[in-house]
Parts: structure tokens; C-alpha cells; sequence
């Protein structure tokens, strides 16, 4: 079974799924980051692939991807360091990327070396559900990866029924119209538009994700989803300055959230 | 076939809008909309009006006879330059505002490179008392000061983008995020025929007021409402993709792109996009673009700030695939000097860009009796510094 179904199928909630960006801070950071994260109670993550133009995020995440891709990775060398995890990290992996560096690949061959290392889903922003639909969607099922789509409030509810019929794993519910860490809370518009998409009773489980960055964010979330994905928050802390390692850095983060 | 857009936004394999759901909405009513608008009598009337008495539409069609001497042949020049603002870019910021009120869009945002389209589109907004939100790379706001004066002078806001490389690619990743950040009472006026589907379409058929009038001018005076070639220079490449509208399905006429080849196609500082690149997606649109082999998208080079573009709008990728269109790569060198010949020849200062659809001339090779008609898709005032600078004025 696809580790991302066996998660929500054995944690009905306070799921947390926490954003990296592989190869950052440091190049060889991306598997150490992974390992903190399991034992210190992540329930999932989500490897964000580093790109040049990423349009969909704030300023905390085009940072990353920079200065990772000075650091030197490659989505070819993201598959090499995550050949071997398993079984040693067991949680879902979920890799998030826009589409070019995936089509410079080919989706075949990526979906291949997702499969081959262990890799539960994908969420690509910029890959819209119809093209999905007609051109991956039968591939993605041949490999056993999930493809993970979004719906955002402005989302019109017959197209959020389409796309949860669709989206794999999960619905990702993005909390506001913006970019990736935009926004620090949870305003009442959007606890209008959790509580509505948690009456839609879907056929798919919610994580919500954008603007949720701490304790509170994340019990707010909680309460209308299955869980939540931290991104920006999450980077931001980890690439802070100081005496602490990586590991104490995941903990401290984790602890915080967890409320531990 | 394939030449002009499919209902999905497509041409051949090209185009598309390949944007995140954050986008969606914004997309979709413009899709939706953007044909029942601007094919209305009332919106139609207002557009005529301002290409006319606004930006001085029609622009004259010039045979200049010295140049055609020179190189033994017929060439007519389609002076856009002569527009307000000084360059093809109004015809599009003029469509997209009347649009854009038509949408009830209360706030404006653009993306520039050399400042063309901020200011055009800055000077649209003061016309219709809209806020304007131009986002411009930090490194070209330092290298195009005069036109940031403008724009600020024109009351729009013109905000520096730090992200990536600090240039055009950088500021209309940053605007396609003001959008996203925005999404009910926000238009984004892109400059180009690049990005999601409507917008190659959109400001195509905009900007396709030039081959309406090429066609009426050439028959006037040549007697044929042809020409036999017909040349434009392509960064996003809204000017050729206005020149060439009305001519795709002609083929009697050769379209002749000319992209910028910096310091040479082979120099790895160039931005010809097509000869180099390969397909790929870009602000939304599935085209040819210059990218490593990891898909990241390579930071093109050329003295003109106007056509270092990494992509090319996918009309473009699509007459170049197909061989509709011929694509010839200038590099700097060539173009200055082009623009010194158009200059001494015909008392005509064409803009950078515009050189390298000049230079193109020694390039190829059109009978005595064929009549070539060059794109002068702008002024070069804002590249004076440049021109001074490089041919030791």
C-alpha cells in the first residue's frame, strides 16, 4: 500500500507534513533533514525540487531554491541521494517541483526513479488537472506514485469535486490566494472556507497548507482538516544563523508545533 | 493549420496555460471573456479611437529609398516607432486597459525589461485612472533610468524585483505572483505574446493592427497588398506576431524572425531563443526556451534589454518549428551597426531591437523587383547611452 493511504488511513489527525528544499541548506542536508524529521515526529514530507522561476512561491522558498541550486541540485542527483532511504525512513516522501525540470527528464523516466527510490506522490503546481488528466494521469498509476492537486478558496465547487476525484493521496487545500508564506494566520474567511470544504464530505482526505507556520496556525487547520504542511515557516528556521545543529533545529521546530 | 490558436490555447504543440490553481480564476474569465469583449462593436469603437487619436494610429508605411538603394531592393519600413510612447507597445497597453475596465479591474500590474511596456503601460493607467503596479528587475532599473522616471511620472509604482537574476524573467515571475497574491481585483497587462493562454492570443490580435494596416498601405502603394518578405525581430515577440497576423496563412509572404544573438550564437551569451532553445514551460506556456540540462531556465544576453527574453511566445516556437517562419540570429555588432546605416541612410534612429531586424538586411537576398518590409517596432531614444557609448559617437 502507498505509504501516503496507510498514513491516513492509521492517523485521523494532527497530521503534519513539513516542506524542504532539497539541497539546502547544504547539498548533502537533504537525507539528514529526512531523518530528524522521522524521529521527531513528522508524519510526511514533502522534498521540494529546487527551479529557477518558481511562481508559486514567496520569497522564503525562491531563497532556497537558489542558493540550492548553487549548492549544485539536480533533480538527477536528488534521485541519487534518496536512493537507499528506504527502509530506514519509512514516513511518506512526497517530491513538489515544477513542471519543466520534470519534462526536461521526461515524466516516464521520473515517475520510474520516483518509484525505484521509494517516492509516495508528487505535487507539481504548474501541471493544470485537465492536462494531467489526459496525458499522466494512467502513467502516475502504472508507477504507483500519487499525484496531489490543489484547490484554493477561489476554487468553484464543481471543479473542487473534479479535482478531488483526481488528486491522489490527498486534496492540498491552499489556505488563502497567495504565494507560499504570504500569510501567518487564519483569518475567518478562510475557517469559512475549511468548514465549507469539510462539508463537501470529499472522497479524498484535506492537508492544508500556506500560511500555516507555527502552534496556533496548525491547530486552526487541524480542526477543519486531517493535518497540515509547513513550508516557509519550516526553511526559514532551519536556515537561521547559531550554534545549533540541524537536528536540534528540526526538534526545536517540531516540538513547537506539536506543542511538546 | 495550427498557425493560429486552437480553443485550448495552442499552437501545434506550443502554448497552453500551464499556471497553478492559484491563478485559475484569473485565467479562466479572461478566457472566457477576452473574444466576446474585444470582438464588441462598443469596445472595437473606443480601441479605433485610441489607436487614432491617442497613439496616432495609422502608423506610416515608408518606402525608404536610400536603404533600398543600398541593398538593391524594395524596402518599405512600418513605422511604429512614431506612436505615442515611442514603440509598438501602446497598441496592447491600449487593448488590455479597455479590457481591463471592461473586467471591472480596479488595479493594474506589468512586468517590464527596458522600460517599453512599463511606460506604456503606466501611461494607459494615468489615461484611465487606474493604479499601476509596474514590476521591473533591479539591474534593469539601474540600466533603464530614464524610462523609471517616466513610468513615476506617469504616477505608477515601480517596484525593483530582487529575485533570480534581476532582470525581465525575474519581473514577470514577481508579477505573475502579484496576481496570484491578488486575484479578484487585479489585471495583469503582459507586455508580450508570452504567458497562459489567452494572453499569446490576446495581445496578438492586439497588436495585429499592424499587418491590417501594412496590407492596405502595401496596396496603395505597390499595387499588391503583399510584401514578398517580411521582417521582424523576436524577443517575447509581439511586434512580429502583429506584423505577421494577417500574413500566417499567406504564403507568398517568407516571415522573417530575427532574434538576438548577443555575442554570438555559439557564445553562451545570446539570447536566440529558438535556434538554441528547446521545448520546455515558461510563465505558464509551453514554447521553446533556453534552459540547462536540469530544465532550469538559462539567463539569455543581449545589448538589447527588449529581446533578451529565454523564451519566445509560442506562436513564434510554432512558425519556427514549422518552418512558416525563418529565424536568423543577430548578434550586437551587427545590430549597432545596422541601426548606424538606418540612421546616416534615412534620418531614422531605430530602437535596439528594432536594429536587428535592420541588420537581417545583409542577410538575405531579395530580387530588385521584391519588397521587403521591415517591423521598425520602435524609436531609439532610450538606447542613445548605448549608441553613443558603442559606436564612439
Amino acid at each position: 500500500m502507498n505509504r501516503i493511504d496507510r498514513l491516513f488511513q492509521e492517523k485521523q489527525g494532527e497530521i503534519l507534513s513539513i516542506y524542504i528544499t532539497a539541497g539546502y541548506p547544504q547539498l548533502a542536508d537533504t537525507v539528514p533533514l529526512l531523518e530528524a524529521l522521522q524521529k521527531h515526529g513528522a508524519d510526511m514530507v514533502e522534498i521540494g525540487i529546487p527551479f529557477s522561476d518558481p511562481l508559486a512561491d514567496g520569497a522564503v522558498i525562491q531563497e532556497s531554491s537558489q542558493l540550492a541550486l548553487r549548492n549544485g541540485m539536480k533533480l538527477d542527483l536528488l534521485f541519487k541521494q534518496l536512493e537507499g532511504i528506504r527502509p530506514a525512513i519509512q514516513i511518506p516522501l512526497i517530491l513538489m517541483g515544477y513542471l519543466n525540470p520534470i519534462l526536461k527528464m521526461g515524466m516516464e523516466r521520473f515517475l520510474e526513479r520516483c518509484r525505484d527510490a521509494g517516492i509516495d506522490g508528487v505535487i507539481v503546481p504548474d501541471l493544470p488537472p485537465a492536462e494531467y488528466e489526459a496525458r499522466y494521469l494512467e502513467l502516475f498509476r502504472t508507477y504507483g506514485v500519487h499525484n496531489t492537486l490543489l484547490i484554493t478558496p477561489h476554487t468553484e465547487e464543481n471543479r473542487i469535486r473534479r479535482i478531488a476525484d483526481l488528486s491522489g493521496g490527498f486534496l492540498y487545500l491552499v489556505a488563502d490566494a497567495s504565494t507560499t508564506g504570504m500569510r501567518n494566520i487564519i483569518g475567518d474567511h478562510q475557517m469559512e472556507y475549511f468548514q465549507r470544504i469539510h462539508d463537501m464530505g470529499l472522497p479524498v482526505p484535506g492537508l492544508i497548507g500556506f500560511g500555516i507556520s507555527n502552534r496556533p496556525t496548525f491547530l486552526a487547520a487541524c480542526k477543519y482538516a486531517r493535518g497540515a504542511i509547513i513550508g516557509s515557516a519550516f526553511i526559514r528556521a532551519i536556515g537561521e544563523p547559531g550554534n545549533l545543529s540541524l537536528d536540534q533545529k528540526v526538534e526545536g521546530f517540531i516540538k513547537e508545533v506539536r506543542g511538546v | 493549420m495550427g498557425k493560429k490558436v486552437d480553443d485550448q490555447g495552442f499552437y501545434g504543440e506550443f502554448g497552453g496555460a500551464f499556471i497553478p490553481e492559484m491563478l485559475y480564476p484569473n485565467v479562466r474569465e479572461l478566457e472566457e471573456r477576452y473574444l466576446e469583449i474585444i470582438q464588441s462593436d462598443e469596445f472595437q469603437r473606443e480601441f479605433r479611437h485610441l489607436l487614432r487619436d491617442y497613439a496616432g494610429r495609422p502608423t506610416p508605411l515608408f518606402k525608404a529609398e536610400r536603404l533600398s538603394a543600398h541593398f538593391g531592393t524594395r524596402i518599405f519600413l512600418k513605422r511604429e516607432d512614431l506612436n505615442h510612447t515611442g514603440a509598438h507597445k501602446i497598441n496592447n497597453a491600449i487593448g488590455q486597459i479597455l479590457l481591463a475596465r471592461r473586467l471591472g479591474k480596479k488595479r493594474i500590474i506589468a512586468e517590464t525589461g527596458a522600460g517599453q511596456h512599463g511606460v506604456a503601460t503606466a501611461t494607459v493607467c494615468a489615461l484611465s485612472g487606474l493604479h499601476c503596479i509596474v514590476y521591473m528587475g533591479a539591474l534593469d532599473v539601474e540600466r533603464q533610468a530614464p524610462n523609471v522616471k517616466k513610468m513615476k511620472m506617469l504616477g505608477a509604482e515601480v517596484v525593483p524585483v530582487h529575485s533570480g537574476n534581476k532582470t525581465l524573467k525575474d519581473a514577470t515571475n514577481e508579477a505573475i505572483r502579484d496576481w496570484i497574491n491578488h486575484p479578484v481585483d487585479t489585471h495583469y497587462i503582459i507586455g508580450s505574446v508570452v504567458g497562459p493562454h489567452p494572453y499569446p492570443d490576446m495581445v496578438t490580435r492586439f497588436q495585429s493592427v499592424i499587418s491590417e494596416e501594412i496590407r492596405i498601405q502595401l496596396e496603395e502603394k505597390t499595387g499588391r497588398n503583399f510584401p514578398d518578405y517580411l521582417v521582424a525581430c523576436v524577443g517575447g515577440g509581439s511586434n512580429a506576431a502583429g506584423a505577421y497576423y494577417h500574413y500566417l496563412e499567406d504564403e507568398r509572404v517568407r516571415l522573417i524572425s530575427v532574434e538576438a544573438a548577443g555575442l554570438g550564437v555559439d557564445s553562451g551569451k545570446t539570447a536566440a531563443t529558438s535556434l538554441l532553445g528547446s521545448t520546455g514551460i515558461i510563465h505558464g506556456s509551453r514554447t521553446l526556451l533556453m534552459q540547462d540540462d536540469d530544465g532550469q531556465i538559462e539567463e539569455p544576453y543581449s545589448i538589447s534589454a527588449g529581446l533578451d527574453y529565454p523564451g519566445v511566445g509560442p506562436l513564434h516556437a510554432w512558425l519556427a518549428k514549422s518552418g512558416r517562419a525563418t529565424v536568423f540570429a543577430v548578434t550586437d555588432e551587427e545590430a549597432l551597426q545596422a541601426a548606424l546605416l538606418c540612421t546616416r541612410k534615412e534620418g531614422i534612429i531605430p530602437a535596439l531591437e528594432t536594429a536587428h531586424a535592420l541588420a537581417v538586411l545583409e542577410k538575405i537576398t531579395p530580387g530588385k523587383d521584391e519588397v521587403v518590409v521591415v517591423n521598425l517596432s520602435g524609436r531609439g531614444d532610450k538606447d542613445m547611452e548605448t549608441y553613443i557609448d558603442k559606436l564612439g559617437i
